[in-house]
């Protein structure tokens, strides 16, 4: 395999055609444009692919609701504003049991905000944003390389489960250029005859759907969900440790901060404080047991985000008490420095 | 003996669910005869709307998806582009297609996405309990116009076949009526057209189809039909709005 350099933006195209994503439906914003522009010259080339400009996010969510219902794979992306739009058809492919992926390269806000990078949509991605009980799965890439391994897992954990899997980046990863690696192409042979929307021919005829009158139903149907939901937070937690065997302190980063913070835990070593880092890859399932785990032994955490704070939420309920919990963030499309960052260490040693 | 009428094959023995005098029971079955007989029904997938006939797939033994209010269109332009070689049909109220999903009714049409949309125009919301709908007429009273609707705080209604009819790619546009015999068969007419031509691949195809609603119209069943006919048919002439193909004038 051949390096190339390409954008976060056109890598994470590039992986989901090669997964098999060879159809497409987004509206266009900054700063994800460049899948849309990838997909609208790859697309139309490809047997069967088909790209759609949507009208809006919400006919882009619901465009990949029906296609993936056919069982095709289909990749949607956008950025913060655009994938609020998108809430309503999100919970419907929860609801519904369809395995679709979301690609959210998120921008500054809230409301219009600015098109610099932020982390604020991290409640948005991993606490809910649409309505009722359901769960994403929710990845979050610190590399170019990165963006599409993740979207190629993406896609997988998406059919595994039947669950609609959202991969978060911040601005930068969807700009910046980076070497990547690519496969000529990614598995796609999950089983969907069960389900998929074919035709009834020769079979019972398949229904897609989230309504469920009565309350017995509803709740049975919640609990399925949950019961899948637990098998995913089992089996797919997901994180890299940096330096953390013997870390006094221990810091939480995720996407481009997670870059930062490397440097700063090597500057602090430097300087005699033992630092690490864990760096969660899937936000939801989020790495509770290291966290634990690392409680015991290290004197304090700190999440740094590019938000006011959301992360940091996680890491508080799963050291739960047992050692102090700080927070450092930057946003409006302010990056932390090393240097920020290890001052905020060196206030609290 | 020979049998000259039966279920179709393409509707199960469920029950309907609608309300007695509803039109929804009466499209459904010519819906599921014309798929039979076009021999549609193994490559047929139905989206089911949000309202009265949120249910639809209940009755349909095709494949089946439910949308999300006012999203068929783009659930079915997704269906479609992923599957070239199915039927796909959205079956919606003039709650959902005239006033949630007009963006996606219109660009569906607009991009002449090849399937096929039965619409059906009762000019009122009926699973919510009767609130007035962008298709109520001026001075119908409703659960949330309940002094008629007024044109000056509520505007007028959605003429939505009219307004397809002004792009350039919808392949067919019919408005037809359930208020008596002669219309009950243009209406299953239009609808095996619509059916027929986008299996030939040729395009959007739209049948609006205006029904009564007798419970949240306040009428019994007779009465419906006459208020069909003297105030709702006038609001919405029925008629073919356009029959060619993108590009060729005759409409």
């Amino acid at each position: 395999m051949m390096k190339v350099l390409m954008k976060g933006n056109e890598a994470l195209s590039e992986a989901a055609i090669r997964s098999g994503a060879t159809l497409y439906f987004g509206y266009p914003i900054t700063p994800q444009n460049e899948v849309g522009e990838y997909m609208s010259r790859r697309l139309p080339t490809i047997p069967g692919g088909a790209y759609i400009q949507a009208e809006t996010e919400v006919a882009a969510i619901n465009m990949v609701y029906g296609a993936v219902s056919t069982g095709r794979r289909a990749l949607t992306t956008s950025s913060s504003p655009g994938v609020s739009l998108m809430m309503e058809g999100i919970s419907y492919l929860a609801g519904a049991e369809l395995p679709a992926v979301i690609v959210n390269i998120m921008r500054g806000g809230p409301g219009l905000g600015n098109i610099n990078p932020e982390q604020a949509d991290y409640f948005q991605a991993v606490k809910g944003g649409g309505h009722g009980s359901y769960r994403l799965t929710v990845l979050s890439p610190s590399s170019v390389q990165e963006m599409a391994d993740l979207v190629v897992l993406a896609f997988d954990l998406a059919d595994k489960y039947r669950n609609p899997v959202m991969v978060i980046a911040d601005g930068n990863l969807g700009q910046m250029m980076e070497p990547v690696e690519l496969a000529e192409s990614y598995p796609n042979d999950h089983d969907r005859s069960s389900w998929a929307l074919t035709g009834a021919k020769g079979r019972e005829n398949h229904t897609i759907t989230s309504i469920f009158l009565e309350a017995d139903e509803m709740e049975a149907h919640v609990h399925h969900l949950y019961a899948k939901y637990a098998e995913i937070e089992k089996a797919e937690v997901r994180y890299e440790e940096y330096m953390t065997e013997d870390a006094d302190v221990v810091l939480v980063a995720y996407g481009i901060v997670s870059r930062v913070v490397r440097t700063a835990v090597e500057q602090l070593r430097e300087q005699g404080i033992k630092a690490g880092m864990v760096r969660p890859i899937t936000l939801w399932p989020f790495p509770k047991a290291v966290l634990q785990e690392l409680a015991q032994r290290a004197r304090f955490f700190l999440s740094c985000e590019m938000s006011m704070g959301q992360m940091v939420e996680d890491v508080m309920l799963a050291v739960n008490g047992q050692r102090p919990v700080y927070f450092y963030g930057r946003c409006g499309g302010h990056v932390p420095t090393p240097a920020e960052i290890v001052a905020e260490v060196k206030k609290r040693v | 003996m020979q049998k000259v009428f039966e279920r179709p094959k393409s509707l199960n023995e469920k029950p309907f669910h609608y309300c007695p005098g509803c039109g929804h029971g009466i499209v459904h079955r010519m819906l599921a005869e014309a798929i039979d007989e076009l021999g549609l029904h193994d490559r047929t997938v139905l989206i089911s709307p949000v309202g009265c006939s949120v249910f639809a797939y209940w009755y349909f033994n095709t494949d089946n998806v439910q949308a999300a209010h006012g999203r068929a269109p783009a659930v079915g332009t997704g269906l479609k582009r992923a599957n070239p070689d199915s039927i796909v049909i959205s079956y919606q109220g003039d709650g959902d297609l005239a006033s949630s999903g007009t963006a996606e009714i219109i660009h569906a049409a607009a991009r002449g996405e090849n399937f096929t949309v039965i619409f059906i125009n009762n000019a009122i919301y009926g699973m919510t309990g009767g609130q007035m709908a962008p298709t109520t007429l001026v001075g119908q009273t409703s659960s949330t116009s309940p002094y008629g609707r007024d044109p000056k705080f509520a505007g007028h209604p959605l003429h939505v076949s009219e307004l397809l009819a002004t792009l350039k790619a919808p392949r067919y546009i019919e408005r037809t009526s359930l208020n008596n015999v002669v219309n009950l068969t243009r209406t299953k007419r239009a609808i095996k057209k619509a059916l027929d031509l986008q299996q030939k691949g040729e395009g959007f195809t739209f049948v609006e189809v205006l029904a009564m609603c007798p419970t949240n119209w306040g009428v019994d069943p007779s009465e419906a039909v006459d208020w069909m006919e003297s105030s709702l048919m006038p609001e919405y002439p029925i008629g073919v709005f356009r029959d060619a193909r993108p590009g060729e004038a005759k409409s």
